[in-house]
């Protein structure tokens, strides 16, 4: 039970859809940045995007291939950690379901791993099925490096430091092996329904 | 909550009584969560300003005009109030003795807050590490522990570089403009000795200053961030 904070009224937000909106965010218009480490620039032509650890064969495809594989639209809200959410975001990439179509693994977790050392633990339960992308457009245009740019995961169901930038790969995994910001003290899983903010929630 | 004090005109210093506190590491934030009499809540981030070593929990907090929680903290709180907090939170924007150095602190605004836990921290310790900071605000009367931080570098082997904006002295003898790649070569510990940067600010601030480190050859794997705001855009 919280104390009455004396004085506080705050500032609604009567617009806000509570369908929409989880329990303790707020939205916002603005793109806000947030990140661990200097933002990587990653030249087109070096990069590739790898699905390997428990595979049979490892898959790799470099940036021109990766584009031209089957991509899809998606309009999504989008739920940070820090408190802001923004609705109705626009993005272009590629599914998850996709990626994984030709790879055979028993795997049931996977680390996804970027540019700069971030990684970011996920169950294949949660990508699978239409609820994951790497994306590489925003609103009709190329990811800015910022925003994760020239590509990111896009998980929206979870919390947005699941959704990696600079995302670079997956790694599947037979066990669940915690990430960056999850040994740090965040949500193993980061459900912003349930406010799965920090271990223990 | 136990005292309040004036930093700067847009800033507070929140000292807190706590009944139960684990402690924290330098550099760690807390969430504050206000509750209005019919069960609204907004619950925001404010990172800790004083070091584990001190006695009283310090929140330094930036009055944000379209804020909801900020001007609450900085205008309405008053010394007996109730406040819920929880935390500390966040274990990579973190700086502890055995982490070494050299340590290089960058801030702008008051993104110096957690920097100025790291400090105090430093300062209660063996000082093993040499320690730079270079912190940039708008004018003189915005920079935040100003008095402080200009005895720590008297009294410590603290070297403290300010740089001002928008606004200076006329008789200014310090840096003027933002950070930017000739200050860093000038001011920062040079990339071969690999330094340990801890950059904090709003994100257009953290966004340039981390560049224009890698930029110069400082290593991006000992590049930590910490942002705050929005981007504008």
């Amino acid at each position: 039970m919280s104390p009455i904070s004396r004085g506080f009224t705050g500032r609604r937000r009567e617009g806000d859809d509570p369908s929409r909106v989880p329990p303790g965010q707020y939205v916002t218009a603005d793109f806000p940045v947030l990140s661990a480490g200097p933002t990587p620039h990653t030249p087109l032509d070096e990069w590739s995007f790898t699905i390997d650890g428990a595979v049979t064969e490892a898959v790799s495809w470099p940036w021109e291939e990766f584009i031209a594989l089957p991509a899809e639209d998606v309009t999504v809200d989008i739920h940070c950690v820090t408190k802001w959410s923004k609705l109705d975001t626009s993005w272009r990439g590629v599914s998850v379901d996709a990626l994984l179509e030709n790879v055979e693994s028993e795997a049931g977790y996977l680390t996804a791993w970027s540019d700069g050392g971030y990684t970011t633990n996920l169950a294949l339960g949660d990508v699978a099925d239409g609820q994951g992308w790497v994306a590489y457009e925003y609103g009709g245009q190329p990811l800015e490096p910022e925003h994760g740019g020239p590509a990111r995961l896009l998980v929206p169901h979870l919390y947005f430091w699941k959704s990696a930038k600079w995302v670079r790969g997956l790694t599947l995994t037979p066990d669940d092996q915690p990430g960056f910001w999850e040994t740090y003290g965040y949500h193993n899983r980061g459900d912003p329904w349930l406010e799965q903010r920090y271990q223990g929630d | 909550m136990a005292t309040l004090r004036d930093e700067t005109p847009l800033t507070k210093t929140i000292r807190l009584e706590l009944d139960d506190w684990s402690g924290h590491r330098a550099g760690q934030h807390v969430d504050i969560r206000l509750t209005a009499e019919d069960g609204y809540q907004a619950e925001r981030s404010y990172s800790i300003a004083s070091a584990p070593e001190d006695t009283q929990l310090a929140l330094t907090v930036e009055r944000l005009d379209d804020g909801e929680v900020s001007p609450y903290l900085t205008d309405e709180l008053r010394p007996g109030d109730d406040l819920e907090l929880r935390g500390p939170i966040g274990g990579y924007f973190v700086w502890e003795e055995p982490y070494g150095g050299p340590l290089l602190l960058v801030g702008g605004g008051s993104g110096v807050v957690p920097l100025r836990a790291m400090l105090r921290h430093w300062a209660a310790g063996p000082r093993d590490v040499p320690v730079r900071l270079i912190y940039s605000a708008r004018s003189l009367e915005e920079v935040i522990y100003r008095e402080e931080l200009t005895r720590l570098a008297e009294e410590t082997g603290l070297e403290f570089h300010l740089t001002l904006t928008r606004q200076w002295p006329d008789d200014w003898a310090g840096h003027r403009g933002r950070i930017d790649r000739a200050l860093l070569d000038q001011v920062a510990f040079p990339p071969a000795q690999r330094p340990l940067v801890y950059v904090c600010g709003p994100t257009a601030f953290v966004e340039t200053a981390a560049q224009a480190l890698v930029a110069s050859g400082h290593e991006a794997g000992r590049i930590r961030n910490e942002r705050f705001g929005p981007t504008g855009t």
